[in-house]
């Protein structure tokens, strides 16, 4: 374990799962408000985007752990990212 | 272990007891050994049962193509029926890839990685087992289709809509699926494995600059497997959920695209094919050193190609897919990838080159194999560049150029590299060498069969041979090429004679090894041959890339920054003591992995229809985990995986 | 032995779940490619606009984010040495993860009433088998939890238990955020 770092405290770890409720909330508001409808979609990547780090940075405590852990995650996380990317292309989604 | 019925039978029989007793007596031992080797945990013993596994399919295919040869030795013949040639060029490449191929490296991995990076075992001795038991019913299983006459048929590639349901009707690529499905499993945790190894049970000093390149090349091929499989897995799922349950994932009437499998199958099938051929990169890298008494040239350019070949060998897949009509803006970037993803190979066989320039060379068996595998991979690695470019590939694409380029790959790289690395590590495992003139025959026969079989096929394959199809007209004028190729695979047959008679008599009474017979620079030949249980008596500091070639230099010396030595000539090894001088605790024999694959392949024959089947599996499987993750992995108590 | 002092200075089980959780992105970025290359290519209906709830989702998706938190709690407790408290956030954890999957089979019930079989169109193959292979990993997680909570009984609470919990609870966490990634693409972006 890397050192110096005690684990969050209760109280840090409900203000993630505050943050994260707050934000699925956005997200479902965002889903019905019709206006928002052109930019709908990077909105919601982005929201989930910065769910899925808050999961993995804190709940998982990568925010606190050896680099080695990120390293690992993000080489799965960046080859995984980029195919799905590449197969949606090579289908013309993007197009 | 316990399980001895002879004996406890014996007593029951009154009148036979003094002789069935002895019998029993006589049996205890045997059984005993056959129970330890089905529970063992040892990196060792694991790499012998991968080795036996890999070479039994490793001939049973050789059969298989030997048949596929017989059968094109001329034009228009009708030797085999052509479903049944279908059935043997789909198994062929499936057995060869999956179960010949992938436990062969696994068996390396197993013997070689513990031994040098210093360490005891692997990090998960018992997972370990578990990877080649589901390896081995993989194979079984799909084998148990050939006694059902239903052999699949639709290629190692399986290319839907081929193998949907509606026209691979049979169960012959069930048999395929479900055996894949399980033996990839396996896979899976063996790249865990070997990822967690690598990286965590180095020997103190074993930077990553100082780690050798066969163990570097394991830990990237660990990270291709880890990151290739899933997607074959997913690909394997859809197909089998097509066939049998009705969905519509390859489904053109119901708006499914069949290509998506084929892109399925290469962004898995690629990466494998790097899978298979760097552990051979990484032996050439170990033998050509040694052999030549000098230090890899240019070590870290050889590291980092390695790495940027894993890395970019996830964006070249859709080169298997020219012909489909991808479009020139796809097949543009994946041919420019494909371009680019030759010049890190291309930098590892310069560096092989320049690391026999100016060294004291010595044309050992191993070495001659090392050599063999680059001169022969170049010739893949050539035709390979050329049907990089598209329009090229149009012309080449199902031709036996095809089947040419990736048997001077397959064969020439993984084959000879598994071969040098067969007579380079065979003293260290067994504590007896191979007769070097017996070797000798083996590698310049194989040499000269290999290129008479497979070097003909790139002309007969752009005069227009075509691949997958049981026979070709006379009118192509190539009976002449197919004569050759047929001639070239007979003696490759004979070229497994001496080896087979070379393993014989080594094993019965081979001259002892020492060891380090080679003189070579990396751990694993510090300790015994064949090692002790627990490898290394005491875990070895490390201080330099070639370990053995250099003196022991004091961690003040270290500092203090004196210790430029004499190079790499004639410094005698550090060898371990023979007794360890502490007590060293090693994990127990396990059942659990076996229990626990048992009802794994239980529940994957209820794949074939029966739910109920599938269901004892699990529950099977269920019993094993538990009883796996419960027990004490050592005799004094503290668990793990 | 080596397994009490890695060189990297992160145990061996616990590299080993976050290798196999590099590996499982590939699988789950497989389910979501082919979902994704085949939305909107549906022929015949039932279409997804017909039948996706996103207010009923929006409930579950909550529950198994409770979940996590509990999860996560769960751990801390287990580090201060508070094995009541540790015991009741892994059974709360687990509960939760049961809701979910209670929610996730009314779901398919409910798709099934409305004519949506597993083999009724290229939607349903597509939607079932990646919510269901989710699904099957959130069922792995309550039984591995649940073991967890049962074991939790008695022993002592030492590094190696708190290690467990924290490699179940990453794995947990893991499948948290693949459905944070699903209920985007699958209900939202619908």
């Amino acid at each position: 374990m890397a050192a110096g770092h005690e684990h969050a405290s209760t109280r840090f770890y409900v203000a993630i799962a505050v943050i994260l409720a707050v934000l699925t909330a956005l997200e479902v508001m965002v889903f019905f408000i019709e206006a928002l409808r052109p930019v709908l979609t990077p909105l919601l990547l982005i929201m989930m985007a910065a769910k899925f780090f808050l999961v993995a940075a804190f709940f998982m405590h990568l925010r606190f752990d050896g680099r080695l852990l990120n390293v690992v995650f993000a080489w799965g996380l960046v080859v995984a990212t980029g195919i799905t990317l590449a197969l949606m292309a090579v289908f013309g989604r993007f197009s | 272990m316990n399980s001895q019925p002879a004996g406890d039978r014996s007593e029951r029989l009154d009148g036979l007891n003094a002789r069935a007793r002895a019998m029993g007596q006589a049996w205890k031992p045997r059984l005993a050994v056959v129970a330890d080797w089905m529970t063992t945990v040892d990196h060792k013993k694991i790499a012998i049962l991968y080795f036996l596994s890999g070479m039994t399919f490793l001939l049973i295919a050789g059969m298989e193509g030997q048949l596929i040869r017989v059968q094109l030795a001329q034009s228009e013949l009708r030797i085999l029926d052509p479903n049944l040639y279908n059935q043997l060029f789909t198994m062929h490449g499936t057995t060869m890839v999956f179960f010949a191929g992938m436990p062969l490296i696994i068996a390396y991995f197993n013997f070689v990685v513990p031994l040098q990076i210093g360490a005891r075992d692997v990090a998960f001795p018992r997972l370990n087992m578990f990877s080649w038991w589901l390896a081995v019913f993989g194979g079984l299983f799909l084998y148990a289709s050939v006694p059902l006459g239903s052999m699949p048929d639709g290629g190692w590639f399986a290319y839907t809509p081929l193998t949907n349901r509606e026209y691979s009707p049979g169960r012959g690529m069930d048999f395929y699926v479900l055996a894949l499905l399980l033996a990839g499993v396996g896979t899976i945790a063996g790249g865990v494995n070997f990822v967690v190894t690598i990286l965590n049970l180095r020997a103190p000093g074993m930077t990553f600059m100082r780690l050798p390149l066969f163990t570097w090349m394991a830990l990237v091929v660990s990270i291709l497997i880890l990151l290739a499989f899933p997607p074959f897995t997913v690909g394997l799922l859809f197909l089998l959920f097509d066939r049998n349950f009705g969905t519509h994932f390859f489904d053109a009437a119901a708006g499914a695209d069949p290509l998506l499998w084929q892109h399925l199958f290469w962004v898995f099938g690629h990466p494998e094919v790097y899978i298979l051929v760097l552990p051979a990169f990484g032996i050439a890298s170990e033998v050509i050193p040694t052999f030549s008494r000098k230090g890899l040239f240019g070590y870290p350019v050889v590291v980092f190609s390695g790495v940027l070949i894993a890395f970019l060998g996830f964006g070249v897949w859709a080169h298997h897919m020219f012909a489909v009509g991808m479009g020139p803006l796809a097949n543009s970037v994946f041919a420019g990838a494909t371009m680019l993803i030759a010049v890190p190979t291309g930098i590892k066989i310069f560096n092989w080159i320049a690391t026999m320039w100016g060294g004291k060379l010595r044309f050992t068996t191993p070495m001659l194999w090392a050599i063999g595998l680059v001169s022969m991979f170049i010739i893949g690695g050539l035709s390979g560049v050329m049907h990089a470019s598209p329009p090229t590939d149009l012309q080449q694409t199902d031709t036996y150029f095809i089947v040419a380029h990736f048997h001077y790959v397959l064969i020439g790289g993984l084959v000879f590299g598994l071969f040098a690395g067969l007579y380079y590590w065979f003293p260290k495992a067994t504590g007896k060498m191979l007769s070097d003139k017996l070797g000798k025959w083996h590698f310049w026969l194989t040499l000269a069969a290999f290129n008479i079989t497979f070097f003909p096929m790139h002309f007969s394959g752009l005069l227009g041979m075509p691949r997958r199809t049981f026979t070709y007209p006379s009118e192509l004028g190539l009976d002449g090429f197919n004569l050759v190729s047929t001639i070239g695979a007979g003696l490759f047959t004979v070229a497994f004679v001496p080896l087979i008679v070379n393993l014989w008599k080594t094993l019965r009474n081979g001259e002892p090894a020492g060891a380090n017979p080679w003189g070579a620079p990396t751990l694993e030949w510090s300790t015994g041959s064949p090692p002790p249980h627990y490898n290394f008596a005491v875990v070895p500091r490390v201080q330099r890339r070639d370990p053995l070639w250099h003196p022991w230099i004091r961690p003040e010396e270290e500092e203090a920054g004196d210790h430029e030595d004499a190079g790499p000539g004639g410094v005698e090894p550090r060898l371990q003591p023979e007794v360890a001088p502490e007590p060293v605790v090693m994990p127990s024999n396990s059942w659990w992995p076996m229990v626990m694959s048992i009802g794994m392949l239980i529940a994957t024959v209820g794949g074939l229809g029966s739910l109920e089947t599938t269901l004892v599996g699990a529950a099977i499987t269920l019993v094993g985990l538990f009883g796996w993750a419960f027990e004490p992995a050592f005799r004094d108590g503290a668990g793990h995986l | 032995m080596s397994e009490l002092a890695p060189v990297t200075g992160i145990r061996n089980r616990k590299l080993a779940m976050w290798t196999f959780i590099g590996s499982e992105c590939m699988l789950f970025a497989t389910l979501i490619s082919t979902y994704m290359v085949y939305r909107g290519r549906n022929l015949i209906g039932p279409y997804p606009h017909e039948l996706l709830n996103v207010p009923f989702i929006t409930v579950t998706t909550f529950v198994l984010l409770m979940s996590s938190l509990c999860m996560v709690l769960a751990l801390a407790a287990m580090q201060q040495g508070n094995r009541r408290q540790a015991r009741f956030r892994l059974f709360l954890t687990a509960a939760l993860g049961l809701v979910f999957l209670v929610g996730q089979f009314y779901e398919f019930n409910h798709f099934h009433h409305e004519g949506l079989g597993l083999s009724r169109n290229l939607f349903s193959s597509t939607f079932y088998i990646l919510t269901g292979t989710h699904g099957a990993h959130v069922l792995g997680g309550v039984i591995w939890l649940s073991t967890l909570f049962l074991r939790l009984g008695s022993g002592p609470i030492d590094a190696e238990r708190i290690e467990t919990v924290e490699i179940a609870g990453l794995y947990w966490h893991f499948v948290d955020a693949v459905w944070i990634i699903l209920f985007t693409l699958i209900y939202l972006l619908a």
